[in-house]
This record gives structure tokens, sequence and C-alpha cells, in this order.
């Protein structure tokens, strides 16, 4: 069984895409291979700055013939098309079978499709590979139409068997698939020839060429932690750039240099990204300190000095980008620590757009702040000092450092804000107001962050609604569904209790006023009038109502556009939240009816209850007593819903114990008035499990009495009756959850 | 190798040495644009030359201004006027790689000590309506060159491709002579009976430049040039193809896009007086962009662009 070797040369392909090229080349080409009938035992593929390689072992040497029956036109059929099915087989009539078939007697042909060479199988496949190839950004060179992620110049692919190695023979737009190949760009002598891919491998490494990327990166962290740990310092982690820097060497050689005693004042941070971000350096930290005292670079190829002009330029550049940072950083202490301080760069922010249609960045963070105000009682944060937090988390964008590295915004603000003299909890909130990010990114749990985090997000997330540029299928340019993940993190995660719907609908009336007073209309007043409004009355529809009563009839007409407006997205707000919070339950193993259920009680949009109410019903049915009430709901209800729909009412008039009749019914009331007495301070607790262990009691004797009780009675009185029983029983039921939203 | 000399010792000898060097690879060395341009590419040697299907094969130093970079001087390494050098080959040879690690060599770059390496840099000019797929290029984790090809220009596929090399001539010429603030570093020999220093030449107009770009350039002034410059690009390519004095077709393809590299400059000098905003920016560089591609339109209907009657 024949090897498969194949190589793809080209000039340098970027770090960042190495890895899935190799992964796509080796998927692409095994699944051919594949679907062609040929099946082998194992694949590997490999990547480095100039190629892609894969080697595939024992493959088939030829793909298996394969024999179909067709069917062709009945016996009876005309001349034509008999001949016309012969021409499609290719067979004479005498190879033909005549067989009895449903509709009478069918022509059939045994069709063999020969066995195909190996080589010419790969050699269709591979072309195929590399004309589709899925880079993500592909480019033509020269003269020519192919498109590689850059020039492609060489092809080896070779099949390999004990007796030797042959070429497939294989050329696209020019190049001629061989068997040679080069090494390293610089440490290489020339093209040599390869039979099989241990050969390839070996000889490569012998021209200076590691294949496996795995193995670069391993030689480069061990090197590098053994020359750190011979100086009693720690190479800090930092697997992304460890992967990036293993993609732009063929042969690393590690070298560590020093950081200029100028430098080790700046913030560790500032070091590191500077470092990281241009150079690709790793930071040595001493671990006594916690400051990052050197650097390690990785090199391409040995030298006769060793590196060591490699590293003095190295170093050179370093200290140059270095003291720009400096620069920076000296500069911005400097405005910080003056008299007007950070409300320097909040000022110079109302020249900065945030968008263009929700106007600047200091008009966003007036916003924001003035939100965080309202905000803070319910995390238990100064209002006073989340007004000022907001005010200053942004203050950063304006320095030099964050022009300079952005992804350093909120770490400077954190900073500036200590030298500043500004509180703990404010400089703290500048760098935590960003968080959480990701799904894994920590939550800030200090409560004047979570009302600046909160706020942000919030502003954010309505401003977009306000403009209608909300996120569509795959299309979230802003980001929001990861902003609304955020405000769900912080709310749970800091059982934070707050009705969202009040503070949707004052920013949402926030950004009208932005928009107002950008277009020059006098309504802003009014609308500041609803704001004053929704902090009395909490929502707002009362809000509105109460401005527009003064007026008498009297309002502007987008005034009363709003009224209508406002409402809708402020409730499409919400519906896009339970949607995110549906997807954050579902990972955490809650089933989607359950929250259906939740969703459906009333104070939905205090995002901490609803989850508490969710996963209490979530573990609850996960129990006999949650089955239990299920079904002796599911029993009540049944009958009930059948007899309200013939009816055509509602039997809610409550049901009167002096018309039952056996023991079973009386019985039944009882259990209920108990019950419900117990429930409603178990509610009132949120003690969802309590209540809900009081309702699955109630299964006993909702059994009892199905078991001795015809709810059809001849008389109607009381029929009418023990329908109204059963509504006492789907209502206690439902006080929880609406259970005809579960399933099952 | 034979070809390296010794160690260059000057800014000069470094610019000298690239001239003999693609001279000697067949590039016609041209000289600098008569224009006011941001970088090497806009000399219309490059921007104009990489569309259409003729061979085209240049070299030249580019005198580029990017005033929001001025220092007064004083930074070691930012200036508001600095020179490129620029060279463009159409089709892009199969070694370009390899003849751009000669020219390297040839100005006295060591490959058996340094560490060179290409690292991913696409390049895009918003105001050219072009890109390209290429990198940066490192020697000793120091970038000395941007090497492109040109996928698309004025919004034209590039078929053939052009291969573009870019060097930025103060940066790597103090990196191999080994000065740390370019205003020291020689522009001619150092034993020359006028030594000079590139602060010799240059201090002066840094600082009165810096001055005139950031506080004094008239901003009205300014935004009428480039009103008008835009209106001059729009009526030259209106004009008529029929020349009536000559009776040739004479597509204006170069005068027009004199005025879109103008209209280029007052937006890149009203930008370093600070009055555009954010949103303003883009709208500026989306009327640079719309110049540039009418006269790429124009271009492919000369001769050099390879218009055929």
């Amino acid at each position: 069984m024949p090897d498969l070797l194949i190589e793809l040369f080209s000039e340098e392909i970027p770090a960042r895409m190495q890895s899935r090229a190799s992964a796509d080349l080796k998927r692409l080409v095994t699944d051919g291979l594949v679907d062609a009938g040929l099946t082998y035992a194992s694949a590997g593929a490999f990547s480095t700055p100039r190629r892609l390689a894969l080697s595939v072992d024992g493959l088939l040497a030829e793909s298996p013939t394969v024999r179909e029956e067709r069917k062709g036109p009945r016996t009876d059929a005309p001349e034509k098309a008999l001949e016309g099915f012969l021409r499609a087989t290719g067979l004479t009539k005498d190879k033909l079978e005549a067989r009895d078939d449903k509709k009478g007697q069918v022509w059939f042909a045994a069709v063999e499709k020969p066995g195909r060479p190996a080589a010419e199988i790969v050699a269709e496949v591979l072309e195929t590979a590399i004309r589709n190839f899925p880079w993500p950004k592909s480019m033509r060179w020269g003269s020519g139409n192919l498109k590689w992620v850059r020039p492609l110049h060489s092809i080896l692919c070779i099949l390999s068997n004990e007796a030797g190695a042959d070429v497939v023979p294989l050329e696209i737009d020019g190049i001629k698939a061989g068997d040679t190949t080069e090494g390293h760009r610089f440490m290489g002598k020339g093209r040599f020839a390869v039979s099989s891919f241990e050969d390839y491998e070996k000889k490569l490494k012998a021209a200076n060429v590691i294949l496996s990327a795995e193995e670069r990166a391993d030689h480069i962290w061990a090197e590098a932690t053994n020359q750190a740990f011979a100086l009693g310092l720690e190479v800090v982690e930092d697997s992304a750039l460890l992967a990036e820097v293993a993609g732009l060497v063929e042969w690393p050689v590690v070298l560590m240099g020093e950081i200029a005693e100028d430098f080790l004042d700046l913030p560790p941070e500032v070091l590191q990204t500077s470092m990281r971000e241009h150079q690709k350096f790793f930071s040595v930290k001493d671990p006594k300190s916690e400051k990052i005292v050197r650097f390690v670079t990785v090199a391409n190829r040995e030298t006769a000095d060793h590196g060591t002009t490699i590293l003095a330029g190295n170093q050179k550049v370093l200290s140059a980008r270095l003291s720009d940072a400096k620069f920076f950083w000296e500069n911005d202490l400097r405005v910080a620590k003056s008299k007007a301080g950070m409300a320097t760069w909040t000022d110079a922010l109302e020249n900065v757009t945030f968008h263009n249609l929700l106007g600047t960045q200091a008009e966003r963070i007036k916003r924001i702040a003035a939100l965080a105000r309202e905000i803070a009682p319910f995390v238990a944060a100064d209002p006073k000092l989340a007004e000022k937090a907001a005010y200053v988390a942004k203050a950063d964008l304006s320095s030099e450092m964050v022009y300079e590295f952005p992804e350093l915004q909120g770490l400077m603000g954190r900073y500036y804000a200590a030298a500043a003299g500004l509180s703990e909890a404010v400089a703290n909130a500048c760098e935590a107001h960003y968080s959480p990010l990701g799904p894994s990114d920590d939550v800030p749990t200090e409560p004047v962050s979570v009302a600046v985090a909160l706020a942000d997000k919030l502003d954010t997330l309505t401003g977009f609604w306000a403009i209608d540029e909300k996120p569509t299928g795959s299309k979230d340019p802003f980001a929001l569904r990861r902003a609304a993940l955020g405000v769900i993190r912080l709310i749970l995660e800091n059982n934070v209790r707050l009705s969202c719907d009040r503070f949707f609908d004052s920013q949402l009336l926030r950004h009208e006023i932005a928009k107002d007073r950008m277009n020059g209309s006098k309504s802003a007043v009014l609308l500041n009038d609803m704001l004053g409004e929704i902090a009395e009355h909490g929502v707002f529809g009362a809000a509105a109502r109460a401005v527009l009563d003064k007026l008498e009839g009297d309002a502007p007409e987008e005034v009363l556009l709003m009224e209508t407006q406002l409402p809708d997205r402020s409730i499409n707000l919400l519906a896009f939240f339970h949607d995110r919070l549906k997807v954050f339950l579902r990972d955490k193993g809650v089933r989607h009816d359950v929250i259906d259920a939740c969703l459906a009680m009333p104070g939905n949009d205090d995002l901490s209850l609803l989850v508490k109410r969710a996963e209490a019903l979530s573990d609850f049915l996960k129990t006999d007593d949650g089955e239990n009430l299920l079904q002796g709901f599911k029993r009540a209800n049944n009958i009930l819903s059948q007899a309200e729909e013939k009816d055509g009412v509602e039997y809610s008039y409550g049901a009167d114990a002096k018309f039952a009749e056996s023991g079973e019914e009386k019985a039944l009331f009882a259990a209920l008035e108990t019950a419900e007495k117990d429930i409603a301070p178990a509610i009132k607790a949120e003690d969802f499990a309590g209540a809900m262990h009081v309702m699955a009691a109630l299964r006993g004797p909702i059994d009892a009495f199905f078991e001795a009780v015809q709810v059809n009675a001849e008389s109607e009185i009381v029929r009418r009756n023990r329908l109204n029983l059963l509504y006492q029983i789907r209502s206690i039921c439902m006080s929880v959850a609406d259970l005809t939203k579960v399933e099952g | 190798m034979t070809s390296v000399k010794k160690t260059p010792r000057s800014f000069q000898e470094i610019i000298l040495r690239l001239q003999a060097y693609w001279a000697e690879k067949g590039c016609a060395v041209l000289q600098p644009y008569d224009m006011e341009v941001g970088a090497g590419t806009f000399h219309p040697a490059t921007t104009l030359r990489s569309l259409g299907t003729a061979p085209w094969a240049a070299a030249y130093v580019q005198p580029s201004r990017r005033p929001t970079d001025g220092r007064y001087g004083e930074n070691p390494n930012r200036l508001q006027h600095y020179y490129q050098y620029q060279v463009l080959i159409k089709p892009s040879p199969p070694d370009l790689q390899v003849l751009y690690l000669g020219s390297l060599e040839a100005i006295g770059v060591d490959m058996d000590l340094h560490d060179i390496r290409f690292v991913e840099d696409d390049w895009e000019s918003p105001t050219l309506g072009a890109w390209g797929l290429g990198w940066e290029v490192w020697c000793d984790g120091m970038e000395v060159s941007q090497f492109t090809y040109f996928q698309q220009v004025g919004g034209y596929d590039c078929k053939p491709v052009s291969g573009e090399l870019t060097y930025g001539l103060e940066r790597l010429a103090m990196y191999i002579l080994g000065v740390d603030h370019v205003m020291d570093m020689p522009f001619n020999a150092p034993d020359a009976p006028i030594p000079l220093t590139y602060g010799d030449v240059f201090r002066q107009t840094e600082e009165e430049y810096s001055r005139f770009n950031f506080d004094i350039a008239n901003t009205e002034v300014l935004l009428r040039q480039f009103e008008e410059a835009e209106a001059e690009c729009e009526a030259i390519l209106a004009a008529t193809h029929d020349d009536p004095k000559t009776g040739k077709r004479i597509v204006m393809a170069h005068p027009a896009y004199d005025q879109c590299i103008k209209a280029s400059h007052m937006f890149n000098l009203l930008d370093a007086r600070g009055v555009i905003s954010v949103t303003e920016r883009q709208a500026y560089i989306g009327r640079v962009r719309v110049l540039a591609k009418k006269c790429a339109d124009a271009f492919v209907q000369t001769d050099a662009g390879g218009y055929t009657a």
C-alpha cells in the first residue's frame, strides 16, 4: 500500500492562517480520496511559514472496481429506447438480461466501473483542493490566474512504497509537481529530492526546517523557560503569542535580551503589550518583584555571532518603542495629576464621535453617568460615586497611551484615576466597567464598578435600539449580544434585583432627548419632564401620561410619536434579553419550556427573580414531587380546559364547599384552602421550591377526587362548582410558573 | 557574496546603491514626481502604471509628506517630510523576494548576521481605492520595507499583478548606519570637505513646516483649494477625448490625476490642522477616492493603460 506525500511551497504564509490551512488541506484531500474510493490508514498535516504538508499512510493503490446494476427499458419498448440504453451502458444486447419487473419484462444491465490508479485520483483531488482552497484572503501574482495566499512556487507530490517513489503527474497553471523542495530560506542549501515522508522530514531538519509547528512551539517554550530559569526569572505565559511565533519561523533560535533601566517603571501591562503587539516578544518577569525585567525574542536562524547582532537590533527597536511608551505615560500622568485632571480628557471626547446617529463620546458619557446614578441604589453603590466613576471611566480614550495601544483602554484609566487621586472604587471602575467581555470573563463585583458596567452596556443597547440597529442573523457589528450577555451576568452573578423596564425606558428616552437636541427642536424640555416622571412612577407609560396630562392635549407631534414608539422598543429589547437569557440558561441545563413557563409570569424584567424561578422549577421537575405537581395539574387542567372551550366561559367564579357531595370532594376543598394559606407566604418570600412542594402535595387529594367524583355531574350547579374547583387548582399550581408551557 | 561592498557611510550612499542595484536589475530609474504626495505609491509611475496590461519596471526616490507626523525636528525618527524608495514591477517576477533580499545586501545588510522576516501586512489605500497582500519586512525586529502584490487599484483588478516594494529610507539608513537620531545621520560622506548631516539639511525645514502645518496653514484656503482641485479634476476628465487642434484622441488621465494628488495633499494638511471631524474624515477620503477611480477609468482609456481602438 503506497504512502502519499504532498507539500505546497509558497512565499510566507501569515502565521495566523497556518494551522487552519494545514487542517483544511488534510480535510479536502482525504475527503476527496475517500469519495473516489481510496481509503487510507492515517494522515497528518503540517505547516511552516513557507509550506503546507500532508502525509497520508496506507493508501489503496487503486480504487476498487464498482459493479452496479442498471435498469433499462421494457423488452417490448421501441427499438430507439433500447439503443439509447446500450449507448449509455456501453454494452451489447447479448450482455443484457431480461427479468420480470412490476410493469412487465424489463432489460437489466450489469455495469462495471473499473478501479482507477491512486496517482490519477490524487492528481484530480489535489488540483481541486488547490483551486478551491478556503484561504481567509487569497491573491493572484504575476500574469497568472491561480489564487493562493501568497505566490505558490512548487508542488511536491509523490506516492511511495518499498520499491521507491513516483511523482504524481500534475500541473496547475504552469507549476509542475515534482519530488523536490527546499529548506530554510537563508540556512538551507538549494533544492533536494525526497522519497518518503520520513525522508522529507529528516532532510528538512538537515536543511534547518522543523516541520511540525508543535515541535517548534515546544522548542521555543522549553528554551525560553530554561534561559529564564537560569537567571531566576519566569517567562510570562502567552499561548497565543507562542503559536504565532512558531508560525513565523522555520528554525527557532531563542534569544533573551535586557530592558533598559529607564523603562522598568512603566506599568507591566504597558511593557508587555508594547513588546507583544509590536515586536512579538515574550515578557520575562522577576517572580519576587512581579516586574518585567527582560524579553525573549525568537529569531529564525543561527548566526556566526550567536545572535549578538540580531539581539542588539531587537533591543534597539524595543528601546525606541518603549521611549514612545514612556513619553506617553509621562505626558498622560502630567494631565491626570493636573488641576483639571481627567476632566481634560472627558472634555476632549466632545470632539470624538461615538456613532453618527448617537452623538459624541462625551454625550454618551453623560448619559451613562445619569443611568449609573439611577442604578446605584439597586447595587448598593453610592450614587454620587457611581456618577463620578462613569464620568471618568472612559476618559483614558483621550490619553496618548490608549491612542497608541487601544487594547490598554480601561487599564490605563485605572492607573490615571489613581494618579489623579480618585478613590479606589472609582479607579477600579475605570478598568472593570468594560467587563465581562467574553462569556468566561470575570464579572465585576465592586458596587461602583457594577453600576457603571451595567449603565455602560444598557446605554449601548438602548442606543442601538433607539436608532433601530439591532443584530440580525449572524450580523452583530456592535457586539450587542455580547453586551446583553454582560448585563445578564452582571445581574445574576451579583444577585442584583432590579426591574429592567424602567431603566430601558429612561435610557431610551435619554437617547430621544439627545437626538431631539441634535435636531434643534423644543420637545427636549418635555422629554426631560418625562425622565423625571419615570424616576417617580417607575415606568414610561405612567410618566408619559403624567406629562401629557399637564399639557392638556397640546403636545408636540414628536412627543406623541414617542409615546407610541418607545414602549415598543422597550418591549422588543426585553424580548432580546429574554432570548439571550434562554441561550445562557440552556447552557446551564435549563430546558427552554421551563424558561418559557417562567417568562409568562409577572415581573419577568427582574432577571434575578426570573432565573431564581426557572432554576427552582427546573430542579423541582427532576424530583418525584415535580412529577406529582405536573400530573396533578395536568389532570385538573385538561378537564377544565375542555369544559371551558365547550362552554365558552372561564370558570373563575370560585367554588363553594357547600355543594361538595363526597368526602373526597370535601377533602380537596380543605386541602386547597390549606395549600393557598401556605403558598402565598412562600411565593412572597420567593421560596418557589417550598411553594411547589405544597402544590405537589395536592396530587393525592386531586387523584382521590377524580377517582370518586364525576366532574360532569347531572346537576349543572354541581358540575359548575366542580369546574370552578378545578380552576382553583389551576390558579394555585400556576402561581410559580405557567405549567401549561411545560412539556411532558 | 562578491557584490557586498563595505558598509555604506552615508544616507546618500544608500540611495545611490539602491539606484544602481535596481538599474542593474533592469528597472527604469525614474525621478521623483514633482508634486506633494503622502507616499511613493501616489507617483503616477505606480498608481497609474499598475493598471492595464503593459509590462512596467520602475524604481525611484519619492519625497513624501505627512503633515501630521511633524515633530519640529525633535523626534528621533518622525518627520513630516521624508523619503521613500519605490520599486514597481509588472507583472511581478517569480523571484521578487530574492531580488528584494539582494537589494538589502547591496546596501550593506549582511544576510549571514541578520534575521530577515516577512510578516503579514496587507496594504490598503482608502484614498486610492487600492489594496494588495504582502508583508512588512523585518530586519532584527525592525520594519524596513513594505512588500505588496497589488490586487486592485482605482477599483480595477490588477491583471497582471504588480509587485511593489517600498523602503522607508531614513529608518532603514539609520539602522544600517547605526544612528539613533535621524538628524545626526550623515547625509554625505563624513570625510567630505563639507560633511553634512541629515539635520544640517532638514532640521530647519522640519521646524518651519511643523509650525506651518499645525498652526498657520490657512484652513479656508486649503478647503477652497481642495474643492478647486476636485472640480478641476472632474472638468479635465469631462473634456472630449478628441482634441480638435491636433485631431488626435487625447485622454488627459495624468493632468486629471495631478488634481487628485493635489486634493489628497490638501486633505492631509486639513487633517493636520485638526479641523476635520471623525465623520467628515470618511467623507473627504471618499471624495478623493472618487477622483482616483475616475482617473483610473481615464487611464485605461489611454495607450499606456492598454486601450486599443
